[in-house]
């Protein structure tokens, strides 16, 4: 008999599960020891709610109606949540504020894309943090789950969410142009990029900043290249840094073009790569305007993993899969 | 190893696949095998994995290969659907390769338009396409209802037979469309060959991914 379940959601049986609490015994250990407590939030939620965040395209796609005709929605993360939480549950507590979960959240997917519906995210929220000691402890939380769980060959991919906005305003771009310079970006694409610079009326000198700096990515050097009109967010980047301990600075790769599909970041952006899987294992930055949003306004950082993804490229690690070649040749 | 700086590279079979391969020889790739076997898929000594081009973007996206070369035709078709900015493959675009030019365009009978008149009596145009996805956002973007057909080859056969009255497809010359007595109304979006990385090795193998695209730009 077939009874089948929605596509993108999974049954775990014993032998994944095993091997998946041993990955998230790991992580809440390492959110606990460095003061992060766990919570649970309801998976649904008031759609008015959680529409107070703007979640671009990562918002929440199933929505059910209560006996009472209210719009009910399933998260689909857990950082605005925990921003609702911190409103209502800690309104006059003095920050900082550090909360961990591990938690299923769910997103749209496009069809016979593999696209999990149900995913399973762990993360911290550091409310209260200002930049960029904030964003540099996340960061550090970040590696030592990472490492926590053995995985090795990964490296973090830092940017800045007013970098390009900042580039685009300084160096002229005209108001009606600037969304869709930004839409280009976000979908990676470089060829419509040029193009759309290629008909505004720019001097050739911020026609190629425009164009080349969101293609810097590398070491320290890329910040050093960075055109003045970038210099805040390459500052923003740099005191960060500074700030990292030695052994999570050297696995950070700038990159002045990192964006996020997700709205609500403001300054600092990260990503987690790693060789043996071909798209980022998780990610977050900094949302310092989220909280005041729900009525608290505070500076505030966080990430989320996602726990299949992770798992998917500690096995493929594990197994020494080609991408694990790509490792040695890494740029430092 | 004599891959192109150590990245693997997901290379069209088709109408891309002569010039793809004389770029990837420009660049110094001994695509001597590559030429002559056409059954083989899988080229490891040079970094070099052969499919159909619409499989590419899957092949990148997944991280099987670190760049690949597609028409922006199969880039746009592959664009989710929905409300906004259409949701690309999680790829990266870097470099208009320029070659593999054509047009995709909307093509009905000559003489008087089947497709206008069939909208103006029965409200609806019937249109067949291999690319259901970019023939209905363009007539959506253009305000007329259609009820698309999608077919998986000689699309020039449905408005021959009365099945549909006009048709979406890729031209380079025209040529098919003129043997088979159909002409050009619109020109949808003119497509071309483009380099697309996936976004993790865009990141983890920066240097030697811009050190390729120096090249390409410098070609």
């Amino acid at each position: 008999m077939i009874h089948p379940i929605p596509s993108g959601t999974r049954d775990v049986l014993p032998d994944e599960t095993r091997e998946v609490r041993a990955i998230t015994d790991a992580l809440r250990g390492v959110f606990e020891r460095h003061g992060y407590g766990e919570v649970y939030t309801p998976a649904l939620e008031y759609e008015s709610v959680l529409a107070r965040a703007d979640m671009a395209d990562a918002q929440p796609a199933y929505r059910v109606f209560d006996e009472t005709g209210a719009v009910l929605a399933l998260r689909s993360d857990m950082t605005v949540p925990i921003a609702r939480v911190v409103a209502t549950r800690y309104p006059t507590v003095d920050p900082p504020l550090r909360f961990c979960y591990l938690a299923h959240c769910y997103r749209g997917v496009r069809p016979q894309r593999g696209q999990p519906r149900e995913l399973l995210q762990a993360g911290i929220e550091l409310i209260g943090a200002p930049a960029p000691q904030g964003t540099a402890e996340a960061l550090g939380v970040l590696c030592s789950a990472l490492d926590a769980v053995g995985l090795e060959g990964y490296r973090i991919g830092l940017g800045d969410a007013s970098l390009f906005p900042a580039l685009m305003a300084s160096l002229g771009v005209p108001q009606e142009a600037r969304a869709r310079l930004m839409s280009a970006l976000v979908n990676r694409d470089f060829v419509a990029l040029e193009e759309h610079l290629a008909g505004l009326e720019l001097s050739a000198h911020a026609r190629e900043l425009l164009l080349d700096v969101p293609q810097r990515r590398g070491g320290p050097e890329v910040l050093e290249a960075s055109a003045t009109a970038a210099v805040d967010a390459a500052a923003n980047m740099r005191q960060v840094h500074e700030l990292l301990e030695p052994q999570v600075a050297e696995r950070v790769i700038f990159d002045l073009g990192l964006v996020r599909s997700i709205g609500y970041y403001t300054g600092a952006v990260f990503e987690v790569y790693d060789p043996a899987l071909g798209a980022p294992i998780g990610g977050g930055g900094r949302y310092d305007e989220l909280l005041g949003r729900f009525g608290r306004s505070l500076p505030a950082v966080g990430f989320a993993l996602g726990v299949e993804r992770l798992h998917i490229a500690l096995a493929g690690e594990e197994r020494g899969e080609p991408g694990q070649a790509h490792a040695g040749a890494l740029p430092l | 190893m004599s891959a192109i700086n150590g990245l693997t590279i997901a290379v069209p079979r088709g109408a891309l696949f002569t010039e793809t391969v004389d770029l990837l020889e420009g660049l110094g790739l001994d695509t001597a095998e590559l030429r002559s076997n056409d059954r083989k898929l899988l080229f490891e000594d040079i970094g070099v994995i052969t499919m159909r081009p619409s499989d590419v973007p899957t092949y990148v996206e997944s991280g099987a290969a670190d760049i690949g070369i597609t028409g922006k035709d199969v880039l746009l078709e592959q664009a989710a659907q929905g409300t906004g900015d259409p949701a690309q493959r999680e790829v990266y675009e870097l470099l208009d390769l320029g070659y593999g030019r054509c047009t995709m365009v909307l093509a009905s009978k000559a003489g008087p338009d089947p497709a206008a008149e069939a909208l103006r009596r029965l409200g609806v145009m019937r249109v067949a396409t291999k690319y259901p996805r970019i023939a209905a956002g363009h007539l959506e973007e253009t305000g007329r209802q259609a009820e698309i057909v999608e077919v998986k080859g000689s699309v020039e056969l449905a408005p021959l037979t009365g099945m549909v009255e006009a048709i979406v497809d890729l031209t380079a010359t025209g040529t098919t469309l003129r043997e088979h007595n159909l002409i050009v109304r619109e020109e949808i979006v003119e497509c071309t060959a483009r380099l697309i990385a996936n976004p993790v090795a865009h990141k983890l193998r920066a240097r030697e991914m811009d050190r390729l695209l120096e090249r390409l730009r410098g070609v």
